[in-house]
């Protein structure tokens, strides 16, 4: 059986901030991270390939320096992994990036199972596992929280929904993306450390890829274009007092009593 | 670019014998498609299973004027359309008016023929219904061709889902599959007079606002979380704006009953996209717990609180003022408080009337969350805590100080005067 788990790699913090006069993008400091929802994926692939026996396979897609997180998922025992990277690639969507990784995957073979991450800390979207299970003709299931039961021919799995809990069986090929929690990531051992040093991460670029058309990746491939960015609005309107805390009391107990909430 | 799923294809050899270029083969017990093809797609039109899959990376630029309408997917919570569909029905009538196009709704589901006859109270043109068995619970693939089958017969511009489970889930499988754009969790929509859906969300955790386009494609796909937008309230029959006698044969001949049904169009699938790679087994309801994102009053708690048992200061305020309890994400992290509780990014959304925050530094995660509240009062210790950007009344001080006192002082109000 075949696995394959997708990961990426995200900046280790969120601060940004905004010229306003520019539109331009203050990134504060270069740290980067796997992203932390993908550790849930990596362990629950492992935990699946251990039950049957199946191979897992490692996939990302960013620059050059995002082979860490493949090298991080060699850390914690997955056996093979790809980086697709290229300039062609940059300044994609969730529709340039999905077909991207679709494309990447047909250069690499047949999966039976695909898992993703719930979402990432950057895009917040959680729309790329849904995307990429349409263009490789899959189902998908999302929010998994569970596997009930799996082996080499499908899998039956709890979907963590609104106001239920769904129990669903998929035979493969199919798609899942994991939430949060759903096992504990294992730590990286030593050994593993030692055995991954070796190893070498597949580098996959546009010409690797089936569709040689420019246009279908990177920023012509995208469907939606970023206008401007600005820094969210703060409220204008504002009160601020520092006062004793009996002052203070008085002060909140006034504001209730105006707006009629006691 | 054509290939072949392997597990759905039995080998029949259909595809090898209506191929005019000869390019398929079967070696190796596997169809292999060959360099002479020329992607026709006869192939995949023959074969009886299904295992034949056309990709297409390419967009084509849409012609805006073809398409017209905001579709908004309708969504049931329980028995009840969950309120995330009125809002978005609320936004799909403003935005509808400014270029005036009509406003659409899909209901796919089971025995929903007469909730769906609700929306057309609510200023919907036209509720496309998708009623049948097979539609009893969610199952992507199944709801996926529903409301493809749904955008290709009405042709809107813009297609508005709620950020809930199933639409999250749903969406970028449809933006997908019509090689589109989507943007999840917009905070504000607004359109352009060429029909341009302008979607603004909160990016980088809401530490930037961005502005986004889907210039070239349609339709235009976009989420919006519960509580974001504006409920969309029942309309008075139009009629009874144009007869001033209000029992005038006129009125009276018209069946209220009839014209509903007539902004209703039932519609279903053909067989072979009725069938579904997904089964339910079983669906385990969860316990019905009141939720944060209905609550009017909140008083929230965060890293300010020393130990997890001071939480309960903050129900007893909570209780005193008829409202509940919320955390933000470390308290959730700590196991001070469940995910359920959580106001942020990765918990909910809320828009009580008051909002109390106490010993919340105020991240942008935190309150691009809650910074549409009616009235929000913030207690923190440091006068730099960035809550104090967002709240209306900013009180720098201690909540262990301050919260007992409140408590003490509402109590008091409530007694009788003794003595």
């Amino acid at each position: 059986m075949n696995i394959l788990v997708c990961m990426k790699q995200v900046p280790g913090t969120n601060k940004v901030e905004v010229d306003e006069k520019t539109g331009v993008l203050k990134r504060e400091g270069v740290d980067s991270k796997m992203n932390p929802y993908d550790l849930y994926a990596i362990e629950t692939a492992l935990w699946i390939g251990e039950k049957t026996g199946g191979k897992v396979t490692a996939l990302t897609m960013g620059p050059p320096q995002a082979e860490a997180v493949i090298r991080e998922a060699y850390m914690m025992g997955v056996e093979e992994g790809f980086l697709i990277t290229d300039r062609k690639f940059a300044g994609a969507d969730v529709l340039a990036t999905g077909y991207t990784l679709s494309m990447g995957i047909r250069a690499v073979g047949e999966f039976d199972l695909i898992l993703c991450g719930k979402q990432t800390t950057d895009g917040d979207t959680g729309q790329v596992g849904p995307a990429l299970a349409e263009y490789l003709g899959i189902p998908h299931v999302s929010w998994v929280k569970r596997i009930e039961k799996v082996d080499g021919k499908g899998i039956v799995a709890e979907q963590d929904m609104a106001d239920s809990t769904a129990v669903v069986k998929l035979s493969f090929p199919c798609l899942i993306t994991v939430d949060k929690d759903i096992m504990q990531p294992r730590l990286p051992s030593y050994r593993k450390k030692l055995a991954a040093k070796g190893k070498p991460v597949g580098i996959l670029t546009f010409q690797d890829f089936a569709d040689r058309n420019e246009s279908n990746y990177g920023l012509s491939g995208s469907a939606t274009k970023v206008e401007r960015i600005f820094p969210p609005e703060s409220n204008t309107d504002r009160v601020i007092r520092k006062d004793t805390a009996a002052a203070l009391t008085e002060q909140i107990f006034g504001i209730l009593q105006g707006i009629k909430a006691i | 670019m054509l290939s072949v799923n392997q597990k759905k294809c039995d080998l029949c050899g259909k595809c090898v014998q209506v191929c005019p270029f000869g390019a398929m083969e079967i070696r190796d017990s596997r169809v292999e498609i060959g360099a002479a093809c020329r992607m026709c797609r006869i192939c995949l039109k023959n074969c009886p299973n299904h295992a034949i899959l056309f990709t297409d990376g390419v967009r084509k630029k849409a012609d805006r004027d073809r398409w017209k309408g905001i579709l908004v997917f309708v969504e049931c919570e329980g028995k009840q359309i969950h309120p995330v569909t009125l809002e978005l029905i609320g936004k799909a009538k403003e935005l509808a008016s400014k270029i005036h196009h009509p406003v659409f709704s899909v209901f796919i589901g089971h025995d929903i023929g007469e909730k769906a006859r609700e929306l057309p109270e609510y200023g919907v043109d036209k509720v496309f219904v998708y009623d049948d068995v097979r539609f009893a619970y969610y199952r992507e693939d199944l709801y996926a061709n529903a409301l493809e089958d749904c955008i290709k017969q009405s042709r809107p511009s813009v297609v508005l889902i709620g950020a809930t489970s199933v639409g999250r889930s749903l969406a970028p499988r449809l933006s997908t599959r019509f090689r589109t754009g989507l943007t999840a969790d917009c905070t504000v929509l607004d359109i352009k007079e060429n029909s341009d859906l302008v979607q603004i969300r909160p990016a980088f955790g809401g530490n930037i606002m961005a502005q986004i386009v889907t210039e070239h494609s349609r339709p235009q796909f976009a989420t919006v979380r519960y509580k974001v937008m504006e409920k969309a309230h029942r309309i008075m029959h139009q009629r009874n704006e144009t007869s001033e006698d209000p029992f005038s044969e006129d009125l009276l001949s018209r069946d209220p009953f009839s014209e509903t049904a007539e902004r209703l169009e039932i519609r279903s699938l053909p067989e072979n996209r009725m069938k579904s790679d997904i089964e339910v087994l079983e669906v385990i309801p969860k316990e019905k717990e009141e939720s944060i994102s209905e609550a009017e009053v909140i008083v929230a708690g965060g890293r300010g609180l020393k130990d997890k048992k001071d939480l309960v200061m903050l129900e007893e305020l909570a209780a005193l003022l008829g409202g509940r309890t919320a955390v933000s994400r470390p308290l959730v992290e700590a196991g001070w408080a469940p995910y359920t509780k959580q106001i942020g990014l990765s918990g909910r959304t809320v828009k009580p009337r008051l909002i109390l925050t106490c010993g919340i530094s105020g991240a942008v995660q935190f309150t691009s969350c809650m910074n549409t509240s009616q009235c929000i009062i913030a207690i923190n210790k440091d006068p730099n805590a960035p809550i104090f950007e967002t709240a209306h009344y900013g009180m720098v001080g201690d909540l262990y100080e301050i919260v007992p006192r409140l408590c003490e002082k509402i109590k008091k109000g409530r007694m009788p005067d003794a003595l």
